[in-house]
């Protein structure tokens, strides 16, 4: 198992974004071979925009993004609107243990490769549909990126200042769900491992989020309370100090918390104003809370000429969970990342050496692993349809022609 | 699976788990309990630690023992355990369990398929793995705050981190996705193997499009986006609260003129062009924006989502208890517990056909399951279970 724990495993996608490809890109991570079903007919379009960066990619062999989320994986090209492209894409899935597919959700039914489709060229498949609202329900044919979800799910709502709007969340969202659908489709094929039988996934997007803001629907659920932006504050309403607080520099800050007497004696220690350890409104947890905006006023008078660095180095000796708050620039550069190799470069044909982060876990016996970089459009097709489904060149030569593979 | 925690992380790992049907065993302290027994919220605001809304959250179809392996017998009891189990998730600062002994070389001895994960705030090498973080540090120091220009963009003030839970279930659920395909790989070469989960890296990698970005020759992230340049994503202010409208297609740009019915004036100021849309955004934000403001979150969502033009209302966590769309998947569901009463709680974000979520039991009291544990599974006799418990062993 030299590409990781799920060697052997092969997964057919139809999938594009972010929440669908970075599922399957889990997968891949973890030695799975993951098959991408694409068309020139509708480019996915994390290999033509980046919502970050507004960036528009002259050629979808050439997107960032899309290497991010695709790494390890194939692609092949099928036009799907077309009858006999929906029946290749019967014999791939007659060939995998696993397919995801993240359309609106109706879409991949229409065209005749939903799960019963699938079911009847390979009983025993898995088959995860990822969608915004889910397969059911009255809002199940909304359409909605990360931003659409992470609001509707809750999560905007309670991210920002008390005293500001709610806040847009992004991408990182997708990711989120992505990795809920990676987890519900190793169960599902851990499943299939003792039973022999497959099954179906209707995997919500927006749900995966609520999950996520469990203690506001708790509080909801149990004290009819709205909980709503609290900025920095403690979720639980424990601990303080618990803010960001500035340093020298342009944009520059440390997070600091504190869960006990202990750690709270020890940052007065390091503020050099031993006194407040015996000051009554700072004397125990509950009143900490209480006078948690003078806590923030003295530390941040204190903090805002030190160096993030320094003074996370110098808090960590003492005890006090300290870290500053990292933009991408100083995440690259941070040597705790640099040492762990937790950013790699990947070779890619057009983007040269990508940059891209390793996957999110060591394992000691089948480490996971990035093997290549992510696919340009159709690349594998030729391969694909040669060797694992027995197709002679003359016949891929005239599919092309007749734009079924395209 | 056996669940020895102290924070967050590991224990949302085993509830996806032990949601899906595992068996999964809580290890908490004996007297006290697990630290989440004392955390809000609690019905009426008052602390009891069979009421928390985060321990009844975290621990729902678990099994729960108390055990403290700091003792050599509870150690011996705990070394018996993980002897039985295929999983063990632990989430104490690095060496925690080599120094008790019950680290995973010591335990694979004895249990070869042993699949172990360690989520640590950075991992168990490197040179920060000693240091501490709380959520909010992880989220700072893993660049969710300022990576991510959207939620704090005036830098006067402090960026601020994804609110919710969001960053100490992060690392849980990645750690959870390794698990299985440990225990995937484990039933063919019959292997166990250490998983090792990062905090910081696994909330960094829910931004890896984003953090890669200077890396690769683009822009330092600064906080301050260029919101007003854009039009791909804007939150607007509305009747009745907020909505955020994405439309990065040209065809969802075009319903999004016939959901505000002044064709004619898009038609003149907007570059067809994506992402920039127009020539002018701050007038054009202003005259969406005037027309979202006549409207209702519903009024807006409803007409545009029957146009696939994607807006979704800003809800609260009042609004999606009392979504539709909840209430047809049965995403909150009701529970007896013994001491907490009837409640509601969120169930699952996925439906399986053939092994469906399912509520087998509330979370457990302090030391609910000793008996079944003890003396069903360890042959321990009541006598001796009483010995234990009069030693603080359990």
């Amino acid at each position: 198992m030299d590409n990781g724990p799920l060697e052997g495993v092969r997964v057919t996608e139809f999938t594009s974004a972010w929440a669908g490809p970075y599922a399957t890109c889990l997968l891949g991570f973890l030695g799975a071979e993951i098959i991408k079903v694409e068309s020139r007919k509708r480019i996915d379009h994390a290999r033509l925009v980046s919502f970050t960066t507004s960036t528009d990619f002259s050629n979808p062999d050439q997107s960032p993004v899309f290497n991010s989320l695709n790494l390890n994986k194939q692609s092949v090209c099928l036009n799907l609107t077309q009858p006999r492209a929906v029946e290749i894409a019967k014999q791939l899935i007659s060939k995998s243990d696993v397919v995801v597919e993240n359309m609106r959700p109706g879409v991949i039914g229409r065209l005749g490769l939903d799960y019963q489709a699938a079911r009847e060229v390979k009983p025993d498949i898995i088959y995860l549909s990822s969608s915004s609202c889910g397969q059911t329900g009255p809002h199940r044919e909304y359409v909605g990126y990360a931003p659409n979800f992470a609001s509707a799910a809750g999560l905007s709502y309670v991210t920002g200042y008390p005293d500001w709007p709610p806040s847009i969340l992004s991408g990182a969202i997708d990711l989120r769900s992505a990795t809920a659908a990676a987890f519900s489709t190793l169960a599902a094929l851990l499943c299939r491992q003792r039973t022999g039988e497959g099954q179906y996934i209707d995997l919500a997007s927006q749900e995966t989020i609520v999950m996520l803001n469990s203690n506001a629907l708790m509080d909801y659920l149990m004290n009819q309370r709205v909980q709503t932006r609290r900025g920095n504050r403690d979720v639980c309403d424990r601990m303080a100090p618990h803010n960001c607080y500035r340093c020298r520099g342009d944009d520059n800050w440390i997070s600091i918390a504190v869960a006990n007497d202990r750690e709270w004696r020890a940052l007065c220690g390091a503020m050099g104003k031993p006194e407040l350890a015996e000051d009554e409104r700072f004397a125990e947890a509950e009143t900490r809370w209480k006078h948690q905006e003078e806590l923030d006023r003295i530390i941040s008078d204190w903090s805002s000429d030190k160096d993030d660095y320094e003074l996370m180095h110098e808090l960590q000796r003492l005890g006090v969970a300290a870290t500053p708050s990292l933009s991408n620039k100083a995440l690259f550069q941070d040597p705790h990342l640099e040492e762990r190799g937790t950013f790699v470069q990947v070779d890619h044909p057009l983007l040269k050496k990508d940059w891209v982060l390793s996957p999110p876990w060591k394992m000691s016996g089948t480490p996971p692993s990035i093997r290549r970089h992510a696919p340009s459009l159709g690349e594998h097709s030729q391969r694909i349809f040669q060797e694992l489904l027995q197709m002679s060149a003359a016949e891929i030569e005239t599919l092309k022609e007749e734009q079924v593979i395209y | 699976m056996l669940d020895y925690c102290g924070t967050r992380s590991g224990p949302y790992c085993t509830k996806l788990m032990a949601d899906l049907g595992a068996e999964v065993i809580h290890v908490e302290p004996p007297k006290t309990g697990d630290d989440a027994r004392r955390s809000p919220p609690f019905p009426g605001d008052v602390s009891h630690p069979e009421k928390s809304g985060l321990f009844l959250f975290l621990n729902t179809n678990k099994l729960g023992i108390t055990l403290n392996p700091r003792l050599p017998q509870g150690k011996e009891i705990f070394e018996k355990l993980a002897r039985k189990v295929d999983v063990l998730v632990e989430d104490w600062p690095p060496g925690h369990m080599e120094e008790l002994g019950l680290g995973y070389d010591d335990l694979r001895e004895r249990n070869p398929g042993l699949v172990m994960a360690s989520i640590t705030p950075f991992g168990r090498s490197g040179p920060y793995k000693d240091y501490s973080a709380y959520p909010l540090n992880i989220a700072h120091v893993s660049g969710q705050a300022n990576v991510l220009p959207l939620p704090s963009p005036d830098l006067e003030r402090a960026p601020t981190m994804i609110g919710g839970n969001c960053t100490e279930y992060d690392p849980g659920q990645t750690a959870a996705v390794a698990i299985l395909a440990a225990l995937y790989s484990r039933a063919i070469t019959g292997k166990g193997q250490l998983v090792e989960v990062s905090m910081q890296e696994a909330v960094l990698s829910m931004q890896r499009v984003e953090a890669v970005i200077p890396a690769n020759g683009g822009d330092v992230s600064t906080r301050k986006g260029p919101e007003t340049e854009r039009l791909i994503t804007v939150m607007f202010p509305c009747k009745d609260g907020h909505v955020v409208m994405v439309t990065p297609l040209q065809h969802q740009w075009e319903a999004l003129m016939k959901l505000i019915g002044n064709t004619a004036w898009f038609e003149k100021k907007s570059s067809a062009k994506p992402p920039v849309r127009a020539e002018d955004p701050e007038a054009m934000i202003e005259l969406i924006g005037s027309w979202m403001k006549k409207h209702t979150r519903e009024e807006i969502c409803s007409r545009a989502q029957a146009l696939s033009c994607p807006i979704s209302p800003i809800s609260s966590s009042e609004d999606v208890v009392n979504s539709e769309q909840m209430k047809a998947r049965e995403i909150f569901v009701d529970l007896e517990h013994p001491e907490a009463g009837r409640l509601r709680i969120p169930s699952a974000p996925y439906h399986f056909s053939k092994t469906p979520w399912m509520l087998e039991r509330a979370a457990p009291l302090l030391g609910e399951h000793n008996r079944t544990i003890y003396c069903e599974r360890l042959g321990f006799g009541s006598e001796e279970l009483k010995a234990l418990q009069e030693a603080g062993v359990i």
